[in-house]
């Protein structure tokens, strides 16, 4: 473990730039560089060499990091990449959050985006990524999020680290009249042959001066000190001692405290609500409407959130009528619709898959029909925000995974210049994916022109919370393969054809988010986990049958990796019995193509550390699945108990290959978390429909798994992978499918619907 | 009111009902205890009241029957409580929100029970984590107990 850093939240303090004050420099690789955002920050004494480090006259080293931490430690990673190159240990370094700028744009998140597998190179793929990444460019989402945080990171600041160091080199070559090439750097200092050094801040100023190399040359891997290597969590001291680090824990003088009371039907809005009943509680000051691209509804300031709470309970608006089908039944009628109707578009595959299907006999067919519910997000911080609207200029403290389009969208709400609004990242209690939506800021910014320049805290309840998330959608698969004949023995499946049915994410998050722009193009998100997976077939087909359902829907940790891996993974489950072949002996069977090497490599290693071929007792199974996500291959195997009748899941084992570990702990910490999430949804989470609005509400209804129930985990990490992976999603998607398929072969039971709670009972 | 959190005393003006999670939080700045759910299922606003394991959210203000200990009442000076030391030490937080609730349970649980089994472990600590810290909690309260 390394040592830990200094970490500050300057942002959070609202000390901001003023307090620090400097001298800057520009470094830049783009084109077309945005500014240099830091510029604006320096204090005397104080240099910045590019977006991402400043360093004082006193050899203090900031490090900017632009992504949000919500728990995935990407503090700890991206500083690390800064400092590899920059030749500066942890304890030599003080990590913050950057400020919201467009220089901080997140490219490999729409990168990704684009409709192409992960390990697909060909030269359309690539093209297309890079106009998705350039589009990331454009509209300037410093986002995180599609576990996307590090990939775009990883040549980027290890770039700015190294440019930095360099002219650090030539600045004390150029003092003491010597080569470059003759010194040496460490301890935050260059260091002469004869002995003598001089700090990295006593060369700052002179080192801005100079031009930075554009791509300066990078480590060889063999010579890294922190990467590749297990580091603590910066911000530990302050996640143990109940630091005020979270959006929630927001204090400034003379705040006020609000909550909102939203409409939980879509697109509608109230018939009435008894206001002055909400008036009449010790505490309220006011009751405001709200109407935004995301709701409409109320908003109660008070002087503290219990009072708020109350106001809201005892507001009791009655809301029109959902214009769409109002129970969940109604909902997947929609579904059933789509599958019946044409596809909408269809991703990856290869052959003629509804030939072969057809041709078949239908004794070698075999079909299967499975669901997902929706999902809330349910982070352990309820949504907040804290927002001040005063002479003209609104500024927002939210823990948000795009605080650039929280910019963009409150400064359209209050009819003010982008530039009038300022939005203070701060530390998340988990995102999930859910972080990024306009709606908390939007409802903080609208309680806030109402207060006479207060600052006001926002604060949703859970139930609130649990009733307008922007949910992972409902899904359900139609799955046919055309196995062997039956009298060849042992022989693997010929076919496959793949037809998916879910809302597009992206034009529902376009409405909320960008009411302007049209979505066009293919949701890869409907198919992702099911096409471009690691399996090789005769003929395959992957169709998305698109479903204009109500409910605003949302990227939920994997999107559709989540879906799909459960769908994709148990059919291949049932296949394999149907085949009579092992499930994890059949999928190494169908590895016909080089590029597949990373999924032979975990499967094999899963199959060793889990013993899976050895004997069970009865009541006792194992359950495999894999999926590839976010360019991380993961197979898991899930083993359940089922003796004493429910079901208890004893253990888990994964094997993940991202190309590249850069901080082993923490990228298995975050398989494991991924895994737990996808249990805790497997087992017993829905959302569901009754009355046009959700059912769920609080913990009670909507719980996830707690500390007795949890099995024992176990990873192992594998680096055959050509491309850097992401670390804070993909350990979900085949959780579900693993546990489904244990059950099967503990109980001969199998489940295709999630939640399994609905059919089983677990421990 | 006079309330006694972390050995000092507050005079709080509140009403009677008011969830002593809001008093913390809103009325003391104490913000150590969070707010995760309001009806006493996630454990974010576990508190000691008069040593006893408490959900903040759920005991109204004027029922506090003893002195408050909250996340910032247990450090000595600069140094962490030992359970404080261990969750450093198996770098148990993610995002960290529920857990000043996980350190308050543990610290009542080793209190009561030095060495605890895996079964009392599960018993006790049924406070909610979403980022599915729970394999670090448990090795990091089997490492103060020595068990
Ligand atoms: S907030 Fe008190 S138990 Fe959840
Ligand atoms: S660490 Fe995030 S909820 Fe427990």
């Amino acid at each position: 473990m390394g040592r830990i850093a200094k970490y500050t939240r300057r942002g959070f303090l609202g000390l901001g730039a003023a307090a620090i004050g400097g001298l800057a420099v520009g470094y830049y690789y783009y084109k077309k560089p945005f500014p240099n955002p830091l510029e604006g920050m320096v204090g005397a004494g104080e240099s910045t060499f590019n977006p991402y480090v400043i360093i004082g006259a006193d050899n203090t080293i900031t490090i900017y990091v632009p992504r949000a931490e919500m728990g995935q430690g990407i503090h700890t990673t991206l500083a690390a990449l800064v400092a590899e190159e920059l030749d500066v240990d942890f304890n030599e370094i003080t990590v913050t959050q950057s400020p919201t700028a467009p220089a901080y744009y997140n490219e490999a998140q729409l990168r990704e985006g684009a409709p192409f597998a992960p390990y697909d190179d060909g030269f359309l793929a690539e093209s297309a990524r890079n106009v998705f990444g350039a589009m990331g460019k454009f509209v300037a989402l410093q986002s995180t999020g599609g576990s996307s945080a590090t990939i775009d990171a990883y040549v980027k600041l290890r770039e700015s680290g190294a440019a930095a160091r360099l002219v650090l080199v030539q600045a004390a070559a150029a003092r003491w009249g010597v080569g470059v090439d003759r010194l040496t750097t460490g301890g935050a200092m260059v260091h002469h042959p004869d002995g003598r050094s001089l700090t990295y801040g006593e060369l700052a100023q002179d080192a801005a001066k100079l031009d930075a190399p554009s791509a300066p040359d990078l480590k060889p891997k063999s010579d890294w000190k922190l990467l590749g290597k297990s580091q603590k969590r910066v911000e530990i001291l302050d996640k143990v001692t109940g630091g005020r680090i979270y959006g929630i824990d927001m204090q400034l003088p003379g705040m006020l405290y609000g909550t909102v009371v939203m409409s939980p039907r879509f697109g509608v809005g109230a018939v009435s609500a008894d206001k002055a009943a909400a008036l009449a509680v010790d505490g309220v000051t006011q009751v405001v409407d709200i109407e935004t691209t995301t709701g409409k509804g109320f908003g109660i300031i008070a002087t503290h959130t219990w009072a708020a709470f109350q106001g809201a309970q005892a507001l009791a608006p009655v809301w029109e009528d959902a214009p769409y089908p109002p129970d969940s039944a109604g909902l997947m009628a929609m579904y059933d619709a789509a599958l019946d109707a044409k596809a909408s578009f269809t991703l990856g595959g290869n052959g003629d898959a509804a030939k072969a299907l057809q041709s078949a006999p239908e004794s070698d067919v075999f079909r299967a029909e499975y669901t997902v519910p929706y999902l809330a997000h349910s982070t352990m911080e309820p949504l907040n925000a804290t927002a001040q609207f005063s002479d003209g200029q609104l500024t927002v403290w939210i823990g948000t995974q795009a605080p650039g389009v929280a910019q963009m969208r409150c400064a359209d709400l209050l009819g003010i210049e982008t530039d009038k609004v300022t939005v203070h990242t701060l530390r998340m209690g988990g995102g999930f994916g859910r972080r990024g939506e306009v709606d908390v800021p939007l409802y903080a910014a609208a309680l806030a022109a109402k207060t006479g320049g207060k600052p006001i805290k926002v604060t949703w309840t859970r139930e609130e919370d649990t009733r307008h998330d922007t949910y992972r959608p409902m899904a359900k698969g139609r799955f046919a393969a055309q196995l062997a004949p039956k009298q060849t023995h042992a022989a693997l499946p010929r076919a496959i054809d793949v037809a998916v049915a879910a809302p597009s994410i992206v034009a529902s998050l376009l409405t909320r988010t960008f009411p302007g722009i049209p979505a066009a193009g293919s949701d890869r998100s409907i198919l992702d986990g099911a096409f471009g997976q690691p399996i090789s077939w005769q003929d395959s087909r992957y169709s998305a049958h698109q479903v204009e359902a109500p409910v605003p829907v949302g990227f939920w940790r994997s999107v559709g990796n989540s879906v799909n891996g459960f769908f994709h993974e148990t059919f291949m489950d049932e296949v394999a019995h149907q085949s009579g072949l092992s499930p994890i002996s059949m999928r190494l069977r169908m590895l016909h193509d080089p590029r597949f090497l990373p999924a032979n490599e975990i499967m094999t290693k899963v199959a060793e550390i889990s013993r899976w071929r050895e004997p069970l007792p009865d009541g006792v199974g194992q359950g495999f699945a894999m999926t590839l996500s976010f360019g991380t291959w993961v197979a898991e195997v899930v083993q359940v108990d089922m003796r004493d009748g429910p079901v208890k899941i004893t253990n888990v084992w994964a094997v993940a290959d991202p190309g590249q570990v850069l901080d082993p702990a923490n990228f298995k910490t975050q398989i494991v978390s991924g895994i737990i999430y996808g249990l805790s949804a497997a087992m017993m989470q829905e959302i569901t429909f009754a009355n046009g609005q959700v059912q769920q509400g609080n913990f009670d209804d909507y719980d996830a798994m707690r500390m007795a129930q949890c099995p024992e985990i176990e990873v192992e990490l594998l680096e055959n992978a050509a491309k850097l992976g992401g670390a804070g999603e993909p350990g979900t998607p085949p959780a579900a499918a693993a546990l489904g398929n244990a059950i099967f072969a503990a109980s001969g039971q199998r489940l295709r619907d999630l939640p399994f709670g609905n059919t089983v009972d677990f421990y | 009111m006079i309330l006694t959190i972390n050995n000092r005393t507050h005079e709080v003006d509140a009403p009677d009902d008011m969830p002593l999670l809001w008093v913390l939080r809103d009325l003391l700045d104490i913000k150590g205890p969070k707010f995760g759910c309001g009806i006493g299922s996630c454990g974010a606003c576990t508190v000691l009241v008069d040593g006893d394991v408490t959900r903040s959210c759920q005991l109204a203000v004027a029922d506090v029957y003893g002195p408050v200990t909250t996340i910032e009442g247990l450090p000595e000076g600069d140094t962490l409580h030992a359970v404080q030391a261990a969750w450093v030490k198996h770098d148990v937080p993610q995002c960290g929100y529920c857990q000043s609730g996980q350190i308050m349970a543990a610290v009542a649980l080793l209190r009561d029970v030095p060495a605890p089994t895996d079964q009392d472990i599960d018993d006790a600590m049924s406070n909610l984590c979403r980022c599915g810290t729970y394999p670090k909690i448990k090795a990091a309260i089997k490492d103060v107990a020595g068990v």
